[in-house]
């Protein structure tokens, strides 16, 4: 019969010449396809979860990161080298009153660039002298400095800014704000301020530095002494140094103003409410990479669901690669593989719609798009990490299975 | 010329929880390039036969050698491998994969065995080519007959060259001219050397080979052999 070497039992009758053979990457790959491959419906649906949470995560990262670039930007444009000293109350309640020498006191700080200052004005602004005058429509009168917009950043929608010699003419500039709740769209058109009638000369675009500002009708100086009986006492003054120095300056800035009492001069950052704004937002991130984590776990189980399923499903398919010679750990790792792909391509899936509405949403905010590649990365680490923990029990099962019960299997 | 045993089962028992004794003491040698039946009413322990001879259970007692190996010297991972190399599997409802072609399913039988992808797709043609299938290499199991699929499961359970076919009930889902047809194939790869063993509870099909082992309630209740047609025996 057959007497070759090769079939001759006592040549290979030894239990270490069976060693079981490994699977190549490729076939892993191939075999752990085969079951997703057969079920398309079930595969996007179980991905779906995954692609949902992680997209979710990435927008959120996405969207965040791209607000916060923007308000950079802004930060950027704007500076952060400006700060504001404001006349408050003594502590005992009563009003403290800025010197009237306050912007040249400041400009004597060595670091301080520009000094300038507004001041309150007690002049109530009514669109016409028909209206009432308890009706005020919410906009208040403040003196400017000629050299306050340039100092702010600001810049004149329509018509133009306080000149030499409207400074001292009832003639006003308005807020954004104020021109709106005034009713006022073009240059030329009068409003009363107390019994004065005062021509509107400029509207101002909004000041992101200062939006307090967005609200009042600025008046010169001289104008503001000669028509409403105005003191001359700055109420604000605005400074801005060398951005090294800003908090040197801001040590010294009260003490400068009013050198007896320091106590009522309260000094602050216009810019430190838009960074404020920045940690804000930093919270409504997290609570939305929280629902994200949610709709990733929900996924992940998801995933271990489909994967028992399948593993129940396919004892059959089990039973016959033990009997074609797979290992217990072949077995595992198919289905493992199986459990990867799935939750791999819900990630990958994710990533994309994620990226993509963060692209979108940008646009339409006219933000510059940034989507971090550690949120990406990061999604797609948590991808595999669910993918394996999703597929560990089912492929331990499935290797479990007694080749003989399983192949029996009705 | 002696032939070596392929398998050999000593006073081997298998009991399942519960008392059920599926085998009590079976003592069976096979030798290299038989072709027999395993024949009995059903629950007489055929199936139980097919796995420990399979290596797919392990007695309860006695001891197991297939193609030489002692079974029970052998871990779960190794006795993998002796399926993968040395055992082929033929079932009586095919277990293909659905929606893979014929060579695929037949390249699966070679998966296990560390041979690579393109070798496994060449030798699965030639195996389909053996079971004289080649004009149905990339039909998927719904597009082949009951007697087709078999013979890709057969493809399969060869393309590895084992030494020991194991057949479950090979024509228990085919009409009678696919069934022989079936078992028209077993015989031809018994004539090149291959060692069957068909497990069935058809007498008529036992009866057409050359040996037959009849089990009862777990014990082998006669053992015989038609004189081979070799020689004077043949008319």
């Amino acid at each position: 019969m057959n007497n070759d070497p090769k079939n001759d039992p006592k040549s290979t009758d030894r239990p270490s010449d069976l060693k079981p053979s490994r699977l190549t990457p490729g076939d892993i790959l191939r075999v752990g396809a085969v079951g997703l491959v057969a079920r398309r419906a079930r595969v996007v649906l179980s991905a779906l979860g995954i692609a949902i949470g992680i997209a979710t995560m990435v927008a959120v990262v996405g969207l965040s990161e791209s607000s916060r670039a923007d308000l950079m930007a802004r930060l950027d444009r704007l500076g952060t080298n400006l700060l504001t000293a404001e006349a408050d109350d003594d502590g005992t309640g009563r009003p403290v009153k800025l010197p009237k020498n306050a912007v040249a006191m400041v400009e004597r700080i060595g670091p301080v660039r520009h000094a300038t200052a507004t001041a309150d004005v007690d002049a109530r602004v009514r669109r016409s002298a028909l209206v009432p005058e308890e009706r005020t429509a919410g906009v208040t009168t403040q003196a400017a400095r000629l050299d306050l917009l340039s100092a702010l950043g600001g810049e004149v929608a329509k018509g133009g800014w306080l000149t030499e010699a409207g400074e001292r003419l009832p003639t006003t500039v308005l807020g954004a704000v104020a021109a709106d709740r005034l009713g006022i769209t073009r240059t030329g058109e009068t409003i009363m301020m107390n019994d004065v009638r005062v021509v509107v000369v400029g509207i101002l675009e909004p000041i992101e530095l200062v939006p307090t500002l967005d609200r009042v009708a600025l008046v010169g100086f001289p104008a503001a002494e000669r028509y409403f009986g105005f003191d001359g006492h700055p109420t604000t003054v605005f400074e801005r140094s060398t951005d090294a120095s800003v908090e040197d300056v801001r040590a010294v800035l009260a003490r400068s103003i009013n050198p007896g009492s320091q106590a009522g001069i309260k000094v602050s950052r216009p810019s430190d409410a838009l960074a404020a704004k920045a940690a804000t937002d930093e919270g409504l991130t997290t609570l939305m990479l929280g629902l994200g984590a949610v709709a990733l776990l929900v996924g992940g189980v998801g995933v271990a669901n489909t994967m028992v399923i399948s593993v129940l499903e396919r004892r059959q398919e089990i039973g016959l690669r033990r009997s074609l010679g797979a290992t217990r750990g072949a077995i595992r790792l198919q289905f493992l593989t199986e459990s990867l792909l799935l939750s791999g391509l819900g990630g990958v899936t994710g990533a994309l719609l994620g990226a993509t509405a963060t692209y979108g949403f940008a646009r339409a905010q006219g933000w510059t798009t940034v989507v971090p590649p550690w949120a990406l990365a990061g999604g797609l680490a948590a991808t595999l990490l669910i993918g394996v923990l999703a597929g560990l029990y089912p492929a331990i099962r499935a290797s479990r299975l007694h080749p003989t019960v399983a192949l029996h299997a009705a | 010329m002696t032939r070596l045993p392929v398998i050999e089962l000593r006073d081997a028992t298998k009991a399942y929880p519960g008392g059920v004794h599926a085998l009590r003491g079976v003592n069976l040698t096979v030798a290299e390039g038989e072709l027999l039946a395993v024949v009995g009413p059903s629950g007489s322990g055929k199936s139980t036969m097919l796995n420990v001879m399979g290596t797919l259970d392990r007695p309860t007692s006695g001891t197991v050698k297939v193609a030489g190996y002692d079974v029970s010297e052998l871990s779960d991972a190794r006795l993998s491998a002796l399926r993968a190399r040395h055992i082929g599997f033929v079932f009586q409802h095919f277990h293909l994969a659905a929606g893979r072609d014929a060579v695929d399913n037949v390249a699966d039988g070679l998966l296990y065995a560390g041979v690579p992808l393109k070798e496994r797709r060449a030798r699965a043609r030639q195996a389909l080519a053996g079971v004289r299938l080649d004009h149905r290499f990339a039909h998927t199991p719904n597009e082949l007959s009951g007697g087709e699929k078999q013979r890709v499961a057969i493809a399969r359970a060869l393309v590895g060259e084992p030494r020991l076919l194991l057949a479950d009930e090979p024509t228990g889902a085919l009409d009678t001219a696919s069934g022989e047809i079936v078992m028209e194939l077993l015989h031809e790869l018994n004539a090149s050397g291959t060692t069957v063993c068909v497990i069935t509870h058809d007498h008529a099909i036992a009866d057409s080979l050359p040996r037959r082992v009849r089990f009862k309630d777990g014990e082998i209740v006669s053992d015989s052999r038609s004189t081979p047609l070799t020689g004077d025996a043949r008319r």
